[in-house]
């Protein structure tokens, strides 16, 4: 019984950490465009990014 | 005679011989885009694109750029950057998203350019001073896309931010599930193998921690709406689940800390989950409904130019306008104030005011409205009414008026909670008192049986039987197009007895049409002067005749007709007195409607019929609807010479012409009161109040603003089945919501007894619930199923919009 112990926190915290990164993902904008997130895969990267401009952007306005 | 060529490169659209830039392109702007992608090295675009035909073409357009003050509603941050948020138009796939980011990322200034797909916004970011974002779009506006500065803050925020909300507690309710799951599990399992008491105890008390803390979040949504509910002495179905919630987990912790073997953590937390799914659908499947037409609505947002005393010209917003202020409407552009012409003759489209299809002559003196269109010259007008005292916040009024009767309308899942509540309330009592007094045992364990009544009544399948259907109902009528924005829509749509319609714009198209077959060289001579005015009558024409040459050396006197020199004197096109005929002049009589002559000197002038044509499918439409029974009326602010002639037409016996918007208003509160629901389909600004009177109502995406507001459900395309293809949904999605009432009771009647009698165990519960909540949503789903088959009239499933349903 003893595993329990061990098992039961472990299982906890995977699902606390599942849960976390997706408030986080979710926070910062990820759901907010499901369709150009799967077309965007297709993008050439080189062409969009603008050189030199590591500024992190936030979707939400609150 | 059209010889068919290539289609645009850079568009796409047909491109005719009188192109200015034929083989290749349909217009100088075209070419102009092609040009700039080659000079940028992105002609790769061309290569990645797929066109959707159900997107307007990317066809530039050289006045746009001048059409807003880009600066208004551009924000700046402590560090000196300027944000901007903006609807884009004509965005037909991802290399669209491609191509504008790159095009704006291309400019140094810009730090951020990122085009939400599904909302079809773009959010823009940039350095240095804030007049540059007009340079900065220029090249997304020159490759035909259209760019219009949005209000984040004015938008559906409300509605968004609830969704986040609902998302939060889905993703807490489900992990909280999940694990209480995992170890009631064990416990079930353990009944059968003989877990140790203490190891049960530990389980249960692990499942509290887990569970206590999640559902007091999860169930925030629900709480205060039951609060909200009985705070003003009415129940909804949040009260009965708030009060189950809660009972069950008190219970299980008092089972817990008492150690005894039954605890329903799992039962309440996986309620939760389930009922935050449906809500979260239902929530989103709207809110997409509710985007789409707002992204329809302000596609149509228009700046005003104003005229400074020393004769500059600024954009401002129409609301920004001031009495006095001096505002210039150009030929073919919407007029956005109320004011007084001081400058200037033209004709004034007002058919989405007043129903009349024929526009009005206007001159100096002459008093304009705003959402009016200026057809034919560019007026100088005197704004003298802003604010409350305009037109449109008249009508506002009235449509508050108006609404209250709307209002008091409750849900049918409402109304069944207001049924149910009580009685699962009593019962529960009952059993406590009746284990207690008469079964003689404990008050705990009378208490335990009457809350374990509380809980496997709980109304999971209840509950989710009207969003799941609603769901399901709303996303398929988005992919046909038609966009349900209230709640409520889709119930109150199966009351009608009535349906009540507009004339113009709604059962007409709203552009005229010649009718009749003229002499093709005077229909060609007519057409080709026609093609120098932005006249509906003269468009008309110009349709009728195909590819005409315009004239070159044609005059527009506004409101009269157009003049030009021929060989051999005057030639003249327009009304009746411009080209000096007689009143009583020899006409077929059986042929009437607005109607342009054509002399030319020393032969008989020619007469050239238009009407207003119908709807392709409305009389159609119109039969089916009448064949189901329903009782048609025609309500229309337009002459009554036309009206009948439509109404004779279309089979309609009921009309009234001539209806001012209160008239219309009242005509519908009238059949209210004696007893009458209809449905109420309109566009004009003279149709909102009625559309907020009608029990439901539905109104084309080419309606005014104010009446795509009032509607219940907005319908895209030219198609008037839509209101066939709504009601029919409708009634569908009520069959199933009424069969996944009587399915949850069923359920019930062979739980309840169990529970009374003291049988129910959490085991039993967690599987009578998720198996009821299955069946639910497996009838639900069968509104989809049937989508391939539409009877009565077809709908189109063409929709700019499709692509957003994703349901």
């Amino acid at each position: 019984m003893s595993n329990l112990l061990l098992l039961i926190p472990i299982a906890l915290f995977l699902g606390l950490l599942g849960l976390g990164a997706f408030l986080w993902s979710l926070r910062s904008g990820q759901f907010d465009d499901m369709e150009g997130a799967a077309n965007r895969i297709l993008f050439d990267d080189d062409d969009v990014t603008p050189p030199g401009n590591s500024k992190k952007f936030h979707q939400g306005d609150s | 005679m059209n010889v068919a060529l290539q289609p645009c490169r850079h568009c796409g659209e047909p491109v005719t011989a009188m192109s200015p830039a034929a083989p290749d392109f349909c217009c100088a702007g075209c070419a102009g885009a092609f040009e700039l992608l080659g000079e940028m090295g992105l002609t790769s675009y061309y290569n990645r694109r797929a066109f959707d035909p159900k997107v307007r073409a990317l066809r530039p357009d050289e006045d746009e750029i001048a059409s807003f003050d880009f600066t208004e509603l551009a924000s700046t941050d402590t560090e000196g950057h300027h944000h901007l948020n903006l609807m884009v138009d004509g965005i037909h796939c991802a290399a669209c998203v491609w191509l504008i980011e790159t095009l704006l990322q291309r400019n140094s200034a810009v730090l951020q350019a990122r085009v939400n797909m599904t909302t079809r916004r773009l959010r823009l970011s940039w350095q240095g001073e804030v007049a540059d974002i007009e340079d900065i779009i220029r090249p997304v506006m020159q490759m035909g896309y259209r760019l219009i500065p949005f209000d984040p803050a004015a938008l559906e925020q409300a509605t968004t931010s609830r969704n986040k909300e609902l998302l939060r507690c889905l993703a807490v309710a489900g992990f909280a599930a999940g694990n209480v799951m995992l170890l009631s599990v064990s416990v079930w399992a353990g009944y059968f193998q003989g877990m140790g008491g203490a190891t049960r105890d530990l389980f249960h008390w692990i499942s509290a921690l887990i569970a206590l803390p999640a559902a007091a979040y999860a169930g925030l949504p629900f709480y205060r709406s039951a609060f909200g509910a009985i705070r003003n002495r009415r129940v909804n179905m949040d009260v009965p689940i708030s009060l189950g919630v809660i009972l069950a987990l008190g219970m299980s912790l008092a089972q817990t800390i008492r150690g005894e073997p039954h605890a329903y953590f799992d039962s309440a937390i996986t309620l939760l989950f389930f009922l935050l799914i449906g809500r979260y659908l239902d929530g989103r499947a709207r809110g997409q409904a509710r985007s789409a037409a707002e992204h329809l609505l302000s596609l149509n947002a228009r700046s005003i130019t104003v005229i400074e005393p020393d004769g500059t010209r600024r954009l401002i917003a129409p609301q920004k306008a001031t009495p006095g202020m001096i505002v210039l409407a150009a030929a073919g552009e919407r007029i956005g104030i109320d004011g007084k012409v001081i400058d200037g003759q033209s004709d004034v489209d007002t058919s989405i005011i007043t129903g009349e299809s024929i526009p009005v002559l206007t001159r100096p003196g002459t008093t304009v409205f705003a959402g009016t269109t200026n057809i034919s010259a560019p007026l100088r007008i005197e704004v003298t009414a802003t604010g409350g005292n305009t037109l449109l916040s008249e009508i506002v009024r009235l449509m508050e008026n108006a609404e209250q009767g709307r209002a008091r309308y409750v849900a049918i899942a409402d109304r069944v909670a207001k049924a149910y509540a009580p009685v699962v309330h009593t019962l529960s009592l009952a059993t406590f008192i009746g284990w207690w007094l008469i079964g003689g045992i404990g008050w705990q364990d009378a208490l335990m049986n009457a809350i374990a009544v509380l809980i496997i009544t709980c109304p999971c399948a209840l509950a989710l039987a009207v969003p799941v259907v609603q769901v399901i109902a709303t996303g398929r009528l988005l992919r046909a197009g038609i966009l349900v924005k209230s709640a409520t829509a889709l119930e109150r749509l199966t009351k009608i007895t009535g349906i009540i319609f507009d004339k113009t714009g709604t059962l007409t198209t709203g552009k005229p049409e010649l009718v009749g077959e003229p002499q093709q060289d005077k229909l060609m001579l007519a057409a080709s002067m026609a093609a120098n005015s932005n006249h509906p009558l003269s468009r008309a024409l110009v349709r009728a005749a195909g590819n005409v040459t315009p004239q070159t050396n044609v005059t527009e006197q506004a409101g009269l007709g157009l003049m030009m020199q021929g060989p051999a004197g005057p030639i003249r096109l327009g009304s009746r007195a411009f080209c000096d005929v007689a009143e009583n002049a020899d006409v077929p009589s059986d042929i009437t409607g607005p109607e342009l002559w054509l002399s030319e000197p020393g032969i008989a002038p020619t007469r050239f019929v238009f009407r207003d044509t119908m709807r392709s499918d409305a009389p159609e439409v119109i039969d089916t609807l009448r064949t189901r029974g329903f009782e048609m009326t025609l309500l229309s602010g337009d002459r009554e010479s036309t009206v009948r002639q439509l109404a004779e037409t279309l089979g309609i016996t009921s009309w009234m012409a001539r209806m001012s918007p209160t008239e219309k208003a009242n005509h519908i509160q009238a059949r209210a009161d004696r007893g009458n629901h209809d449905l109420m389909v309109g566009d004009g600004i003279n149709d909102a109040p009625a559309l907020a009177a009608a029990h439901a109502s539905m109104s084309p995406a080419t309606a005014a603003e104010i009446s795509q507001n009032a509607a219940d459900i907005v319908f895209q395309g030219d198609r008037l089945g839509a209101v066939i293809e709504a009601i029919d949904v409708a009634r569908k999605a009520d069959r199933l919501v009424r069969q996944n009432f009587a399915l949850s009771f069923a359920y019930n009647v062979i739980t309840i007894p169990l529970a009374v009698s003291g049988f129910v165990t959490p085991l039993f519960a967690a599987i009578a619930m998720s198996s009821s909540s299955l069946i639910v949503i497996a009838n639900a789903l069968r509104l989809h199923a049937k989508s391939g088959k539409s009877d009565g009239v077809g709908i189109k499933p063409a929709t700019t919009l499709s692509q957003q349903a994703g349901i």
